[in-house]
């Protein structure tokens, strides 16, 4: 894996937080709670009638350290479910276990029952490539191919046979950049590279990306954090747009954004599951004491 | 850091403090970057000196002392009626250059001088009036004027005389320096563009020697080795960085490789030797068996390099391809591979530019060979550039130093010809992201 440089400010990406979360236990202050043991099962009402994701016992484990501690939960079809906790929980690494994207790194293992729709995602007969096409993913810091933004978006079909002729894929690209609300920005330079857009404009390229291919979940994993206030606002109504027809699950660091986005929160502590029920109620009422000291700001 | 008298010093010491080592930081830059401009003037200087040096030796085997003389085609002299393949074969032409070096000097007697005069030209020159002849039939019978290669001698003595007054004789005699003369005034004797050292094989006579059959050996031999190399190369680039699982085996691989580098080239001549030559029977001398040898020998590099430029595709675009449900195949052709090219062809050039000054292992497999046709295919007996530069060196003849240090300036020419393409194709195809 290649070295990269963080600016101060910047969250360490994905692929080196899961490695890195390994090595050193976060360090919480002023808290009471330091081991996962400590933490009893999960309060509020982690399951729901109508899940389109189900989740049941998961363990994660990175070589021989345990970074999932038995969580199950239920994420409801077209509901915006967001995943919150302190730096180093667990949180994007369970929602890389949902289209598997733990298998590019190397040592992780997932234990437990997860299945979409009813059929498993894990097993030795599952074939990742449709699972990951049914369920999308925007990582955390834009990263569109360095190719044309029509290319960009067009991929996905191309690659799944889902338009092939050239009057097809033009009218996804349109679509998808539309429902992305970037149709306008681009539509005179679609031509142009990806890459050349701005930060914020990158990520909605990367959400269409995600929708061309329409898929039944998406997984954002902390979409907005390289992202200006506008372009999160920008983001964070796109997420109430697509909540129509998409699934989807967030993890973020803003408990604002959860709020504001989310149906559902799940609140994620040392690989635990600590609570998860309506947004309202964790923002206004939490059950368990460690949620309470989160979303009050005493530690995280 | 945690000592307490730090903390206590008020913000005028501490500004003391910085200031008063800034002295010697400021120096220390000065020392570091006068080691590196010193570094880089010495690599500068050896250039240099080494261009220099070949290029004063060489730049004179460009020209050729040419000798202009009236020839007759003269049937009684030549010995044949009429121009056919067979009577072409065993005509007397060098009985031609003779009368005609005979008339130009007709005071010349003596049995003893006659030789030495006919020593003026080439002994090629009989071959090149053949051509004239075979690809010209009508001219049998009639004189034309033609311009011939003067012996080497000559052509050493006449360059050495723009260096010195006298120039340098050497086994030249005086009564042919003064034949020489009277050509020069006379307008009959020039230094031309010598064309012969472009289209000819190797020679045991330095006026007839040319690099032709050699460079088209090296082309020849570095064709099978590209073709061979770079997708091989390549292909186990890629397994070994994007499919292979990381385990021992891998491993242990990957420190065979590495070592294969470091393999000393005439090892892999050996092998040529033992392998292609022996067993497979495969011909001696050929680019065949040349590229294949130094195949073996550029794998690595092309391997080392092409993992390089895979591992520096920054993960989030595999990661990106892999979310949209490619392949790991897809996401290899589709994103990692055209974002790794331009350093993989970067590699794959400086291997072949490696492959083509290397001469170790071509002499095992016979490519030392003294070869005087251009070949046609990559089977037939070939020299390459390199071994014929080596065995110029070794030759006594004073006109075959110069030549030597220009096939040196051919064989640089053509690198920094392929290294300017490397650096090129880098500008042109490489992508920011």
């Amino acid at each position: 894996m290649n070295t990269m440089t963080l600016n101060a400010g910047e969250a360490v990406p994905a692929e080196n937080k899961a490695t890195k979360l390994a090595a050193e236990p976060p360090s919480v202050k002023n808290q009471a709670v330091k081991k996962p043991e400590e933490i009893a099962g999960t309060v509020g009402s982690p399951f729901c009638d109508e899940a389109k994701l189900r989740m049941r016992n998961v363990n994660v484990f990175y070589g021989e350290t345990q970074a999932i501690h038995d969580v199950s939960l239920d994420i409801g079809r077209n509901q915006v479910v967001a995943m919150i906790g302190p730096s180093g929980c667990g949180k994007s690494t369970f929602l890389r276990c949902l289209n598997r994207m733990n298998d590019t790194i190397e040592g992780c293992r997932v234990e437990g029952e997860l299945t979409l729709d009813g059929e498993a995602i894990y097993g030795s007969k599952v074939d990742v490539v449709p699972l990951r096409a049914r369920v999308g993913m925007v990582f955390q810091k834009p990263n569109p191919f360095p190719k044309s933004i029509y290319d960009n978006v067009a991929y996905g079909p191309k690659i799944h046979g889902i338009a092939s002729r050239r009057a097809e894929l033009d009218e996804v690209v349109e679509n998808s950049l539309r429902r992305a609300g970037l149709w306008n920005e681009v539509k005179d330079r679609l031509d142009k590279p990806g890459t050349g857009l701005s930060g914020g404009q990158q990520q909605r390229l990367c959400i269409a990306r995600a929708i061309a291919v329409n898929p039944e979940v998406i997984l954002m994993d902390e979409p907005c954090s390289a992202l200006d206030p506008i372009a999160t606002a920008r983001i964070e109504e796109l997420i109430d747009e697509l909540r129509e027809n998409y699934t989807i699950a967030i993890v973020t660091h803003s408990m604002q954004q959860a709020a504001r986005v989310s149906q559902r929160t799940a609140y994620f502590h040392l690989g635990k599951l600590v609570e998860v029920n309506d947004t309202e109620t964790v923002f206004t009422n939490p059950q368990h004491e460690l949620t309470e000291a989160y979303i009050t700001g005493r530690f995280g | 850091m945690t000592d307490l008298t730090q903390s206590t010093l008020t913000q005028k010491e501490v500004r003391e403090r910085i200031e008063s080592r800034l002295a010697s930081r400021h120096r220390k830059e000065k020392i570091f970057r006068g080691f590196g401009i010193a570094s880089i003037a010495f690599g500068v200087l050896a250039v240099l000196v080494l261009f220099t040096d070949i290029i004063s030796k060489g730049s004179s085997a460009f020209v050729q002392t040419d000798i202009q003389l009236e020839v007759t085609y003269d049937p009684a002299v030549l010995g044949i009626e009429t121009v056919d393949q067979e009577s072409l074969a065993w005509a007397n032409f060098d009985g031609v250059i003779r009368e005609a070096l005979r008339e130009r000097f007709p005071d010349v007697t003596g049995r003893r001088d006659k030789r030495e005069l006919y020593s003026l030209v080439s002994t090629g020159a009989g071959f090149a009036l053949r051509e004239r002849l075979a690809q010209n039939p009508e001219l049998l019978g009639k004189s034309e004027t033609l311009w011939f290669n003067a012996d080497d001698d000559v052509d050493t003595y006449v360059k050495s005389l723009s260096k010195s007054e006298d120039g340098f004789l050497g086994r030249t005699s005086e009564q042919k320096a003064e034949w020489i003369q009277s050509l020069r005034e006379s307008g009959e004797l020039e230094k031309r563009f010598n064309t012969t050292f472009f289209t000819n094989g190797d020679s045991r006579e330095p006026e007839q020697a040319g690099i032709r059959a050699a460079l088209v050996g090296s082309l020849f031999t570095l064709l099978v080795t590209l073709t061979l190399s770079f997708p091989i190369g390549v292909a186990a680039a890629i397994y070994l960085e994007e499919f292979a699982p990381k385990n021992r085996w891998t491993d242990l691989i990957e420190v065979n490789i590495n070592n294969l580098a470091a393999v000393p080239s005439i090892v892999f001549g050996l092998l040529g030797l033992a392998i292609f030559i022996n067993f497979f029977e495969m011909p001696r001398s050929a680019p065949l068996v040349g590229g294949l040898v130094l195949t073996l020998m550029t794998l690595p590099t092309i391997i080392i390099s092409s993992r390089a430029s895979l591992k520096s595709v920054p993960p989030s675009i595999r990661e990106a391809a892999m979310g949209m449900g490619a392949s790991r195949m897809q996401v290899v052709l589709h994103h990692v591979l055209p974002l790794a090219m331009p350093g993989m062809l970067t590699g794959a050039i400086i291997g072949m530019a490696q492959a083509l000054g290397e001469t170790a292992p071509l002499l095992m497999i016979g490519m030392v060979a003294f070869i005087v046709d251009v070949p046609g295919g990559i089977t037939d007996p070939s020299t390459v550039l390199p071994v014929q530069i080596f065995l110029w060196a070794d030759s006594p003849e004073r006109a075959f130093v110069e030549r030597t240090s220009a096939a040196i300036m051919v064989l640089l020419a053509v690198l920094i010809t392929m290294n300017t393409c490397a650096v090129w194709l880098r500008k042109k195809l490489e992508r920011r992201w």
